[in-house]
């Protein structure tokens, strides 16, 4: 049971249009999970499911280990990605309404709003009309109305967009600690780097199937190339020479008498034999192995799956 | 149910305390009476002074033709030429210049001069004097007596009476015009807060917030909150308005209807007495109304109309027929992106308000044909047709069984604007069709 949701073969039809086939992904608690595929891959409509706002024709939810139904409406909190507010209506109201809507009572949310809008400097903000902010001073309103009934599970859907560096920051901060104090995260976004950077486990999603999940640092690790850069001083051919065969010489670059070359390991050399045999030719200053970026993982694998369906790939990034 | 009563409650309160709605509120009234004020005022007819020179060559007005309190005339023998130089320097307003015929025979011409344009009533006046006067003066030329074609010619009234079947007898005929006015008061009504759904369910979609909001309560549940939140902004304004207007109305009505109310109760104790004392009255002491006879009719017959019953009946269909078309607005503001998008799915709801216009004003032609009486029960058009015709009478089961298919039929339009409205409002960018929508039905 440590497991806060449980997605057990969910599919769904649009008439004649498939947007999830058989998806089954383990979310455990505590942690932070990026939902990621191209545009139209089917996020949307699972967090719609997970959110209760439609119903999937076949399969569970699994929620705490109960069948996911009304009552956790209020143990969950939605950001869209598409997100808006009603432009005419005060701040203070129009959070305390949304709030209220969650089942928070007046006075409790009320309090909590005081204690966020203390927290994101938005003191003098509560009479203001939304149309009177800034965009990004509407997602701090938007973001604490995700977050006011201290949600179990919180499920934000490209939060960053649309942020500037400084808020952006404010927000990963901001989910990091809610992680810390038991919640947990569903993530979805185009953004690898920040994928990298808070993602405790992924599930990749291409046309309406899953193709990839786990936790990030194994999916890195499996999809090692095998790939090292090594940055160093001395003769670069007396280098290259007594490399061999054990490695093929991807990239050189020379900066000065500091040259740096990726080299991609073959017939199973290790990287300990690999610098045993260059060591006595040069003096190394930095070795490091190429670990595949997500972005490049997540390229790949969508790529490889579009190329087998035959078809183009439509994702660009 | 409490997520439902909070947007209820937020609906109310964005409508109420909008600054154009509560101008509308107070104003709207305003405007209706001050619009009948003006048309009252402007029919009535003008009086200024005339100060008017008569120059009549046939030499037969002059003992005939009288003025009238505005009207003041003087005879002379003056030529025109001379008249007419004299005009600009002396008191006189207008000239007027009968003319001879060439046979020496008056003939039906006259040419009035003038300073200021005297309207259109001096014009009236003068015609139908010397329209009589001529009249008058032919039959005695004939010798026959103008008293005898008088009373030859008189009007033959046709009284409508229904008689219902209580056996209770009901004048109808004045009350035509006002159950027209019922069936496009409702009719306005429906389209005014219908649109009212409409617009809230289309900025809740183009805004976005709707996403967040079914986050925490079903779409339907949005849907009939925003439906009953403006049903009581509607009575609230309703209210309003009916109030604001019967305080004005009496108001004005006391300025303007005075004379004409005070005439109607004298006339009334005038025809009691003549009830009870019949010949030994003394008629000749009595004032003669004449000419009033046809507006005391109306008045009557409006005051035999049961105000309350009209009344409960028209908020019961109010609440009917707004929640029928509400629902379908609701289904197509979720249905599009913008308003002008709307218009292919808009066209098919107007049809049937506008069929049921148009049933209402043939109940004023003929108030008990087919095409009406099942208009009365068909719940596209049964608020309106039967609201206008409720004020001539109908029997009790046909009103509620109209009531109760109208009720009935709402429950399957919410259900399927429910269906519509859930798929529609998560929808973007994409134009919406109507087989587009036949499939979300079946989401």
């Amino acid at each position: 049971m440590s497991d806060i949701l449980n997605i057990k073969d969910v599919s769904k039809n649009y008439s004649s249009n498939k947007a999830l086939s058989n998806i089954s992904i383990d979310i455990p608690r505590q942690s932070i999970f990026g939902l990621l595929g191209p545009n139209g891959a089917g996020k949307t409509s699972l967090i719609r499911i997970i959110n209760q706002i439609t119903g999937p024709d076949t399969g569970s939810i699994i929620f705490n280990g109960e069948k996911l139904s009304q009552k956790h409406i209020e143990k969950i909190g939605y950001l869209p990605e598409e997100r808006g507010l009603y432009k005419k209506m005060a701040v203070g109201e129009q959070t305390l309404y949304l709030a209220r809507l969650k089942g928070l009572s007046k006075e409790e949310a009320k309090k909590r709003l005081l204690y966020w809008f203390e927290k994101f400097e938005m003191q003098g903000w509560w009479k203001k009309k939304i149309e009177e902010l800034s965009k990004g001073m509407q997602q701090k309103v938007q973001f604490i109305v995700t977050v006011l009934h201290e949600p179990e599970l919180l499920i934000l859907d490209e939060p960053f967009s649309g942020f500037d560096p400084i808020n952006a920051q404010l927000i990963k901060n901001e989910i990091l600690e809610l992680r810390k104090k038991g919640s947990t995260v569903i993530f979805s976004t185009h953004n690898m780097g920040s994928v990298e950077e808070l993602c405790d486990n992924i599930a990749l999603i291409n046309k309406a199937e899953k193709i990839l999940d786990g936790k990030v640092k194994d999916i890195r690790k499996t999809f090692r190339t095998n790939t090292y850069r090594i940055s160093f001083k001395g003769n670069i051919i007396g280098f290259t020479n007594s490399l061999w065969t054990g490695a093929e010489i991807l990239e050189k670059h020379t900066d000065e008498d500091v040259h740096t070359i990726t080299v991609k390991l073959l017939n199973n050399v290790t990287s300990s034999q690999m610098l045993q045999a260059v060591l006595p030719n040069c003096e190394i200053i930095s070795f490091a192995e190429i670990i595949p970026s997500m972005n490049d993982i997540f390229i790949q694998k969508v790529g490889e799956e579009n190329i087998l369906a035959g078809t183009k790939s439509n994702y660009t990034e | 149910m409490s997520k439902v009563r909070l947007i209820i409650g937020r609906e109310i309160k964005s409508k109420l305390t909008n600054k154009t709605f509560i101008i509308m509120t107070f104003l709207t009234p305003l405007i209706f009476m001050g619009a009948m004020c003006l048309i009252f005022w402007t029919s009535m007819p003008e009086k200024i002074e005339q100060n008017v020179l008569v120059l009549d060559e046939t030499g037969i007005f002059s003992q005939t033709l009288h003025g009238n309190d505005f009207v003041a005339l003087n005879f002379s023998d003056k030529k025109i030429e001379e008249a007419q130089a004299e005009f600009q320097n002396s008191d006189y307003t207008t000239i007027l210049h009968i003319l001879k015929g060439s046979d020496g025979n008056i003939i039906p011409k006259a040419r009035v001069f003038f300073k200021k344009n005297p309207g259109l009533a001096f014009r009236t006046y003068l015609r139908n004097e010397l329209e009589r006067i001529y009249y008058e003066q032919k039959l005695k030329a004939n010798n026959i007596d103008p008293a005898i074609i008088a009373s030859a010619r008189q009007p033959v009234e046709i009284e409508l009476t229904k008689v219902d079947e209580n056996g209770n007898v009901k004048n109808s005929d004045s009350i035509q015009l006002f159950s027209f006015a019922m069936g496009l008061i409702m009719m306005l009504f429906i389209l005014l807060y219908g649109m009212m759904v409409f617009r809230s369910v289309m900025e809740e979609k183009t805004s976005r917030i709707v996403e967040v909001i079914v986050s925490s309560v079903r779409p339907f549940q949005l849907m009939i909150g925003k439906i009953i939140g403006v049903a009581v902004v509607g009575i609230i304004q309703f209210t309003v308005t009916a109030i604001i207007t019967t305080v004005l109305s009496m108001v004005l009505s006391g300025i303007f209807m005075k004379d004409m109310l005070d005439m109607k109760t004298k006339f009334d104790s005038q025809n009691q007495l003549v009830m009870k004392m019949g010949t030994n009255a003394n008629l000749d002491a009595m004032d003669d109304f004449k000419d009033n006879q046809k507006m005391f009719e109306a008045l009557d017959q409006l005051s035999h109309i049961n105000f309350a019953e009209v009344a409960i009946y028209f908020i019961l269909f109010f609440i009917g027929g707004y929640l029928f078309y509400s629902s379908l607005l609701a289904a197509i503001g979720s249905a599009v992106d913008s308003e002008s998008d709307s218009q292919q799915f808009m066209f098919p709801v107007m049809i049937p308000l506008m069929i049921g216009y148009f049933l209402a004003i043939k109940i004023m032609i003929s108030p008990e044909s087919n095409a009406v009486i099942i208009g009365s029960f068909v719940p596209f058009t049964s608020p309106i047709v039967m609201m206008a015709r409720l004020p001539q009478g109908v029997p009790t089961w046909q009103v509620l069984t109209s009531l109760a298919i109208l009720y009935v039929s709402f429950i399957g339009t919410v259900w399927l604007a429910g269906k519509i409205y859930r798929t529609g409002i998560l929808m973007y960018g994409k134009k919406t069709s109507w087989r587009e929508i036949f499939k979300w039905l079946r989401y």
